[in-house]
C-alpha cells in the first residue's frame, strides 16, 4: 500500500466547501461562464426574470412578485449550483497543488561545468536552470529541476511527488537515472543533467494539471457539448415559438392571455439540459482527481477517456503478471545427491546473495529443510558478474557456486571435474519447459543439483484478466523470456497472447499492428527502451521510477509504479464517459415531466381543456411552474455526489450495461421529476 | 377493421418486407458497379451517356466535389423548370391554353419539384400544360429522387470506406440510379396502373353531359370579392343549374408511378391519388402505397449489404416499421372512433369524411401514414378531414423528420444521423467513446448529424412562429382556431421536411407561403444534404475499429428500442407545445371539454 501525499479530504469537507462557495460566485462572471454555454444561457435567463421581477414590484408586470421573485431566485441558484459543482471538483486538486508548490519554492542549485563530483560550482536559483545544465546535488539537498543522473548514485527521497517515504536509488546509466525536481537527496552526491526548463518540469506540469488551469476539454466532451448546445438552441426556439402561437390562440378564442416572458424563460431553463451541462465540467475534473487519489497522474483528460476505450492491453510480465522476482520453489538433486545435501549447498551458495532470488533460496532451505547458517566471518564472497554468470561463496577452501547451467558446467570443468551427472541436462530442460529458471548448484567440482526458480504469477491476476476479457479487453504479455517460458507463464496467468523475447522494435511493431487493425492499445513501461512503444501507444502509462524518456513518452504517470494500476485507469475512463452519458439521458428524460407541469399551466387561461394534461394535479399554474424550476435547480446539487464519484462500473457486456443504465437513468429520469415536482408543489402549497 | 381490411393490411406488409431484400440487394449491386440482369442492355446506354456528357466514370469525388456536383445539377434543373413554368403558354402540348405561372408561384413550384417536395400551390388540371407535366415535372420526379438516393449511397460509402476521402462519382451514381432502378420500375408499374384505368393521352379536356342535372346556390359577390348581403344580413345567392361537366385528360400514367416511387407526391390532378384517373381501384391503391415505401424500405437493405452486415439494415427497417404501424394503429383507432359530435346526430359512427369509399378506411389510412412517413406527400384522402388525433398522426410523422421510411435516400441518411446521435449517448452510457459501424463518432459527426436531424424542425419552429403573427398567413386558414393552427403547422412542416402533402383547408398560394415555403423547402433539402455529405467525407477518412465485447451492438433489439425512443423523444420535446395548441386541444374540445368524460 502506498501512502498519499496527504490524506485525501472528503469532497464535502467544510473547508473545501467554503472555498468552493467563494469560487462558485467568482465563476458567475460571464467571461468565465461562456466556457459552459448552456449555463451562460441560464444566467442570461435569470437576468431576464430579474427584470420581470422588478416590473412586478413596480406594477408594470401583472404577475405576482412572489412568483417572478422566486423564479428569479431559483434560476440564479441553478447557475450557482453548477459553478459550485465545478468549484467543488476543483477544490481538492487546488489544495494539493498548493502543498506541492511549497516544495518548489526557493530551491538553489549548484551549477557545475563538468560532470565530475569534485568540480567547482556556482550557486544559482532554480528558475535560472535551463535544459542541458549540469548541477551537483549533495546529501541533504533538494534537487532543483527534472533531470538525469549522469554521475554517481544516491538515495533519493521522492515523497514530495509520490507520497512514498521509502527512499529510492537513483544512479547514472540504466533505467533508474531520472530524478524529479522537488525531491531530495539523502545520501551521496550526484551530478544531474537538467532535462526541463523551469515551468515545464514534472512538478510544474503536475501542479497545473491538478489545478485544472490547463485543463482542456476533451474531444468527447466537446462532442457532447455540441449535442447539449443544439438541444438548448432547439428549446430556445420551442419557447420562442410558444409566444406567437399563444398570441394567435388568444386572438382566435377570444379569451386568456398570451404566455408571459417569465413563464417562457422558466420553461426554457427547465427544458434545456441544465443538469448535465451543470455537472459536465465537474465530471471530468473529478475523474482526474479520483485517479490522482490512486496516485496516478493523467497528463491529459483525453488519455483517461482513451483508457476507457482500450481493447488491447500490453503488460510487462515482470511486476505486473508475476511478482517482480523469481522464487526458489524446489531443489532437484542430480548425480545421486540427496535433496538435503543439495539444499545445504544451495543455501551456502546463496548466503551472501542479497538479490531476491538469493533470499528466496535461503527461505526455502529454512522452511522446507530447517537449515539455517550464518555467514562465517572468514568467508570469501563471490559476486555475480556478467563474465562468469555465477555467484557463491568460499568457506574454508570449499567453493559453493550457483548459476546458469552452461556457465556452471564450464566452471566445474575448469576445476577439473571429469564427469557431469547424466541426469543434469534432463532436469534443467524439464524445469525450463515448465516456464521456470533452472539454477545449477555445485560444491567445488561436484554438481549437486538444480534450484527451480519460478516466476510466481500474482494471486488473483487471472480473475482480473477474466474481468478485462468480459469488458472486451484483450491482454498481451510482453517478456524478454524465451518463448517456452513465456508460453508457460502466459498459460498460467491466462493472458490472451504473449510476445516473447521482446525487443523495443518488436513492441513498437506489435502496437502498430494492433492500431492498424483498429484497436486502442494501452501499455505500461518504465525503461528507456520502452519509450518508443509508449509514444506509439494510445494510452501509455509510465512508472514514476522509470527513466525520463519513458516518462516523457507516456501520457499517464503512475506514482506508485504499480503496473496493475492500468486496470483502475480503464475503470475511471469508463466511469467518466458513463457518468456523462447517464446524466445526459437523465437530464433529457426529465423534460417530459416538466412539459406536463408547465404547458397546461402556461396555456390554461387560453384553453381550460388543457387542464387535463395536468396529470400531477399541481395546485395552481404559478406553483406548477415554480415547482418545475425548483426541481430543475435542486437536482443539480443532489447529483453532485454522483458526478464526483462517477457511476459505478461493473464489468458486463455492452448490451446488458446499456439496458441496466437505461432503466436507471432513462426510466428513472422520466419518473423522478413527476414525483419530485409533485412533492415540491405540495410543499409550496403548504407555505403559500 | 373488418376481415378484408385486416387481410389487405397484413398482405401489404408481407409483400413489402418480401420485396425489400431483392430490391435492396439489386440496388447495392447497381451502386457497387456489379453485374446485374439489366447490365447487358443498360451498360451500353450508360457508356454512351458518359461519352456524350464527357463524364469519366472512374473519376472519384471527395465530399465537396460530390456536394458541388449535386448542387450544380439541382440548380440547373431548378432554372430549367422555372423558365418552363414562366413560358408554358408559348410551348407546345397545351390544349387547354393555360397561362404562365406568376413568378412567385413558379419559384415555389420549381423549388418544390427540385427539392423532391412536390408541394403544390397550384391546381394541376387548371394551371399546368401537358408539356410542363411531362418534360418538366415528370423529369424532376426522376432526378430529384435520384439526387436523394445517391446522397444516401455516398453516405453509406462513408461508413464502408476506410482512410480515403473519395465517395464515388455523382454523375455515375445518378445515371445508374435513374437507368437501372427508377426507369424500369416506373415503366412496369405505369403499365400496371394503366391496366387499372389510369389514363395516358394528350386529348383536350372532355365535356360530357351529366346523366342527372344538379343545382346549387352560389353566393353573389360584389366587385371587391365580398359576399353581397341583404337587409337581414343574409348572403344573397343565385341558383345555378349544372348540366354538363368538364373532365380533365392528360398523360397521367407516365407520371403516376414515379410520383410514388420517388416519394415525390406531386399529383397530376389537384385531387392527387384520390382522383379516379390517378388511382382508380383498390388494387391500384395497393400498388401506389407499395411504391411509396418500396425504395426507402429497400435502401435499408442496400445499406446492410454494403456495410457487410445485413442485420444493421433490418434493425433500421424494424424501427421504421414499428413506428409506421403504431401510427397506422392510432390513426385507424381515431378514425374508427369517429367524431362524437357527429355521432350525437346519429349520422355515422366512423369518420369517412374526406375518404374515398373505394379505398375504405384502412386503404385511406395506410396511404396517409405511408405518404407522410415518407416524404412522398401524395394523398388519397383529405388529411384536413381527419379527426384531431388522426390528423396528428400524419403531422407527427412529418415532424419526426421524414425518417419513418422517409424520402428516397433522404429518409435513410436522416435515420442514420439519428442513429449516430443515439449511438453517441448510448456509447457514453456503456463507457466507450462512441462508434457506429466501426467508425468513431466525434465532434464533426455530431455537428453534421445534428444539422441533418434538426434543420427542418428548427425551420418549422421559426416559420410557424412568424406565421401565427402574420395577418396574411393566418387569413389563409379555412378554420381559424386550433384546427387552423394545425393547418399552418402542417403546411410549413410539409415544406420544410420536403413532404409536399397539404392538410388542405389553407390557401397556400399567397406570397407568405410561396416565398417562405420556397425558403423552407430549400433549407430543408440542402442543408441536411450538404451536412450529411460532409459527415460522409469525414467518416470515410476514419479507420475501422473492429467490434469487441465492449462495443455496443447496433444491430440488436436494445439499440433498436433506444433508437426508437430517441426519435420519439426528440420529436415530442420539439413539438409538444405546438401540438398541444393544435390537434391536442382540438381533440379535447371535440371530446366535450375539461374534465374529460369517461371513455365509452
Amino acid at each position: 500500500m502506498s501512502k498519499h501525499i496527504q490524506q485525501p479530504k472528503s469532497a464535502f469537507d467544510a473547508e473545501l466547501m467554503k472555498g468552493a462557495l467563494i469560487d462558485s460566485l467568482k465563476k458567475l462572471d460571464p467571461r468565465t461562464l461562456w466556457r459552459n454555454p448552456v449555463m451562460l444561457c441560464v444566467e442570461i435567463a435569470s437576468v431576464i426574470t430579474l427584470v420581470t421581477f422588478v416590473m412586478s414590484l413596480t406594477g408594470t408586470n401583472t404577475e405576482p412578485a412572489w412568483f417572478t421573485g422566486s423564479v428569479t431566485a431559483w434560476l440564479w441558484l441553478t447557475v450557482i449550483f453548477s459553478t459550485f459543482a465545478e468549484a467543488l471538483a476543483e477544490g481538492r486538486g487546488k489544495a494539493r497543488a498548493a502543498s506541492l508548490r511549497k516544495s518548489r519554492t526557493d530551491i538553489t542549485a549548484k551549477l557545475v561545468t563538468k560532470p565530475e563530483l569534485k568540480s567547482n560550482f556556482t550557486t544559482v536559483g532554480a528558475s535560472q536552470l535551463r535544459k542541458g545544465d549540469l548541477i551537483l546535488i549533495e546529501a541533504g539537498e533538494m534537487i532543483a529541476g527534472d533531470g538525469d543522473v549522469v554521475t554517481g548514485a544516491a538515495l533519493v527521497n521522492e515523497s514530495a511527488v509520490t507520497g512514498e517515504s521509502a527512499p529510492v536509488i537513483r544512479e547514472s546509466g540504466g533505467d533508474r537515472s531520472a530524478v524529479t525536481g522537488g525531491t531530495s537527496v539523502i545520501s551521496s552526491s550526484i551530478i544531474v543533467k537538467i532535462t526541463a526548463n523551469p515551468g515545464e518540469t514534472f512538478l510544474d506540469r503536475m501542479i497545473s494539471l491538478i489545478e485544472g488551469a490547463k485543463r482542456r476539454k476533451t474531444p468527447n466532451e466537446i462532442a457532447l457539448e455540441v449535442l447539449l448546445i443544439a438541444l438548448t438552441l432547439v428549446f430556445l426556439l420551442v419557447c420562442a415559438n410558444i409566444s406567437p402561437l399563444s398570441i394567435y390562440s388568444v386572438k382566435a378564442t377570444g379569451h386568456g392571455t398570451p404566455v408571459s416572458l417569465t413563464i417562457l424563460v422558466a420553461l426554457f431553463v427547465c427544458l434545456a439540459p441544465t443538469t448535465i451541462a451543470a455537472l459536465l465540467p465537474a465530471i471530468g475534473i473529478a475523474g482526474m482527481d479520483r485517479l490522482f487519489q490512486k496516485n496516478v497522474i493523467a497528463l491529459s483528460g483525453r488519455a483517461i477517456e482513451a483508457a476507457g476505450d482500450v481493447n488491447v492491453l500490453l503488460l510487462d510480465k515482470t511486476g505486473t503478471i508475476t511478482y517482480g522476482n523469481r522464487e526458489a520453489v524446489a531443489f532437484v538433486p542430480v548425480g545421486g545427491h540427496t535433496e538435503q545435501e543439495l539444499a545445504e549447498a544451495a543455501l551456502m551458495a546463496s548466503l551472501a546473495d542479497e538479490t531476491p532470488e538469493g533470499r528466496s533460496v535461503v527461505v526455502l532451505a529454512k522452511q522446507k529443510y530447517s537449515l539455517t547458517r550464518e555467514t562465517p566471518k572468514d568467508a570469501e564472497l563471490v559476486e555475480f558478474s556478467a563474465d562468469t554468470r555465477l555467484s557463491g561463496i568460499n568457506i574454508e577452501g570449499t567453493r559453493y557456486r550457483k548459476g546458469a547451467s552452461d556457465s556452471m558446467v564450464a566452471f566445474v570443468k575448469k576445476l577439473g571435474s571429469a564427469s557431469i551427472p547424466d541426469d543434469l541436462a534432463g532436469v534443467v530442460d524439464r524445469i525450463a519447459r515448465g516456464g521456470a529458471t533452472p539454477l545449477v548448484v555445485c560444491r567445488d567440482s561436484k554438481i549437486m543439483g538444480v534450484i527451480n526458480l519460478k516466476d510466481i504469477v500474482k494471486a488473483g491476476i487471472q480473475e482480473r484478466f477474466l474481468q478485462l476479457r468480459s469488458m472486451g479487453i484483450k491482454t498481451v504479455m510482453i517478456t524478454g523470456d524465451n518463448p517456452l517460458t513465456a508460453a508457460a507463464i502466459a498459460a498460467e496467468a491466462q493472458v490472451d497472447d504473449f510476445l516473447a523475447q521482446a525487443k523495443p522494435e518488436e513492441k513498437l511493431r506489435l502496437i502498430r499492428e494492433y492500431q492498424d487493425a483498429g484497436y486502442m492499445v494501452a501499455m505500461t513501461g518504465d525503461g528507456t527502451n520502452d519509450a518508443p512503444a509508449l509514444a506509439q501507444a494510445d494510452v501509455a502509462v509510465a512508472m514514476n521510477t522509470g527513466t525520463q524518456p519513458a516518462r516523457e513518452a507516456a501520457n499517464i504517470i503512475d506514482l506508485d509504479s504499480n503496473p496493475t494500476k492500468l486496470l483502475d485507469i480503464v475503470e475511471v475512463g469508463k466511469q467518466i464517459l458513463m457518468t456523462r452519458g447517464n446524466l445526459t439521458t437523465f437530464s433529457i428524460s426529465n423534460d417530459i415531466a416538466k412539459y406536463f407541469a408547465i404547458i397546461p399551466a402556461a396555456l390554461l387561461s387560453i384553453y381550460p381543456q388543457l387542464g387535463v394534461l395536468n396529470v400531477m394535479h399541481l395546485a395552481s399554474p404559478f406553483t406548477a411552474i415554480l415547482s418545475a424550476v425548483i426541481f430543475n435547480a435542486i437536482i443539480i446539487p443532489m447529483l453532485v455526489p454522483l458526478a464526483l464519484k462517477g457511476t459505478k462500473f461493473r464489468p458486463m457486456p455492452a448490451e446488458k450495461l446499456l439496458i441496466h443504465n437505461l432503466l436507471i437513468y432513462g426510466v428513472g429520469g422520466i419518473i423522478a421529476p413527476f414525483v419530485g415536482i409533485k412533492a415540491i408543489d405540495m410543499v409550496i402549497g403548504m407555505m403559500v | 377493421m373488418n376481415t378484408s381490411e385486416w387481410l389487405q393490411t397484413i398482405l401489404f406488409f408481407v409483400v413489402l418486407v418480401a420485396l425489400v431484400k431483392p430490391l435492396g440487394g439489386f440496388m447495392a449491386k447497381v451502386f457497387q458497379g456489379e453485374h446485374t440482369f439489366l447490365s447487358p442492355v443498360l451498360v451500353p446506354c450508360e457508356k454512351l451517356l458518359y461519352r456524350i456528357s464527357g463524364v469519366n466514370p472512374e473519376d472519384e469525388m471527395g465530399w465537396k466535389r460530390y456536394a458541388g456536383s449535386m448542387l450544380l445539377f439541382n440548380l440547373v434543373l431548378f432554372f430549367g423548370l422555372f423558365a418552363m413554368l414562366m413560358s408554358q403558354h408559348l410551348l407546345p402540348l397545351n390544349p387547354q391554353k393555360v397561362p404562365a405561372f406568376t413568378w412567385q408561384l413558379a419559384l415555389n413550384t420549381a423549388v418544390s419539384f427540385t427539392t423532391n417536395t412536390n408541394w403544390q400551390a397550384y391546381v394541376g388540371e387548371q394551371a399546368v400544360s401537358y408539356f410542363t407535366q411531362m418534360v418538366g415535372l415528370t423529369v424532376h420526379n426522376f432526378v430529384s429522387a435520384a439526387t436523394g438516393i445517391v446522397i444516401a449511397i455516398a453516405v453509406i460509402r462513408g461508413f464502408v470506406r476506410r482512410k480515403t476521402s473519395m465517395l464515388g462519382n455523382f454523375w455515375v451514381d445518378t445515371t445508374r440510379c435513374t437507368l437501372y432502378i427508377l426507369l424500369p420500375i416506373s415503366i412496369i408499374l405505369s403499365l400496371a396502373l394503366i391496366s387499372q384505368g389510369v389514363i395516358q393521352n394528350f386529348s383536350a379536356y372532355k365535356t360530357v353531359p351529366l346523366i342527372q342535372a344538379t343545382n346549387y346556390d352560389k353566393p353573389k359577390i360584389d366587385d371587391k370579392g365580398n359576399p353581397i348581403k341583404d337587409a337581414a344580413d343574409k348572403a344573397v345567392t343565385e341558383n345555378i343549374i349544372v348540366k354538363e361537366v368538364s373532365i380533365p385528360m392528360g398523360p397521367v400514367a407516365s407520371q403516376e408511378a414515379i410520383k410514388e416511387l420517388g416519394t415525390n407526391g406531386g399529383g397530376f390532378f389537384n385531387a392527387n391519388s384520390a382522383h379516379p384517373f390517378e388511382n382508380p381501384t383498390p388494387f391500384s391503391n395497393f400498388i401506389e402505397i407499395m411504391l411509396i415505401l418500396l425504395i426507402p424500405g429497400a435502401l435499408t437493405c442496400t445499406f446492410g449489404v454494403m456495410v457487410g452486415n445485413s442485420r444493421q439494415g433490418w434493425m433500421l427497417l424494424g424501427v421504421m416499421l414499428f413506428i409506421l404501424i403504431a401510427s397506422f394503429g392510432v390513426l385507424q383507432w381515431a378514425e374508427s372512433s369517429g367524431n362524437p359530435l357527429v355521432a350525437k346526430l346519429g349520422v355515422q359512427s366512423i369518420n369517412m369524411e374526406g375518404k374515398e369509399v373505394r379505398f375504405g378506411m384502412a386503404g385511406s389510412n395506410l396511404f396517409t401514414v405511408a405518404t407522410t412517413g415518407t416524404s412522398c406527400g401524395a394523398v388519397n384522402s383529405m388529411h384536413d378531414s381527419l379527426t384531431p388525433i388522426g390528423g396528428m398522426m400524419p403531422l407527427s410523422l412529418i415532424l419526426l423528420g421524414e425518417i419513418i421510411f422517409g424520402g428516397v435516400g433522404s429518409g435513410l441518411y436522416t435515420m442514420l444521423s439519428f442513429a449516430i446521435i443515439a449511438v453517441f449517448v448510448s456509447g457514453l452510457m456503456i463507457g466507450r467513446t462512441p462508434e457506429y459501424l466501426g467508425k468513431k463518432i466525434e465532434v464533426r459527426e455530431m455537428w453534421m448529424s445534428i444539422l441533418v436531424i434538426l434543420t427542418a424542425g428548427v425551420t418549422v419552429l421559426i416559420l410557424s412562429g412568424i406565421a401565427m403573427i402574420t395577418p396574411q398567413a393566418t387569413a389563409s386558414m379555412a378554420n381559424p382556431g386550433a384546427h387552423g393552427l394545425s393547418e399552418v403547422l402542417y403546411a410549413l412542416a410539409s415544406m420544410a421536411n420536403n413532404n409536399g402533402s397539404a392538410f388542405a383547408g389553407l390557401n397556400a398560394n399567397v406570397n407568405f407561403y410561396n416565398l417562405f415555403g420556397s425558403m423552407a423547402m430549400t433549407i430543408g433539402r440542402y442543408v441536411p444534404a450538404i451536412a450529411v455529405l460532409a459527415m460522409a467525407g469525414s467518416l470515410a477518412e476514419k479507420k475501422y475499429i473492429p467490434p469487441s465485447l465492449g462495443t455496443l451492438p447496433t444491430d440488436k433489439a436494445p439499440f433498436a428500442l433506444w433508437l426508437t425512443l430517441v426519435i420519439l423523444i426528440v420529436g415530442a420535446l420539439t413539438f409538444f407545445p405546438a401540438l398541444a395548441l393544435g390537434p391536442i386541444v382540438e381533440h379535447l374540445q371535440m371530446m366535450g371539454a375539461y374534465p374529460l368524460p369517461a371513455s365509452p
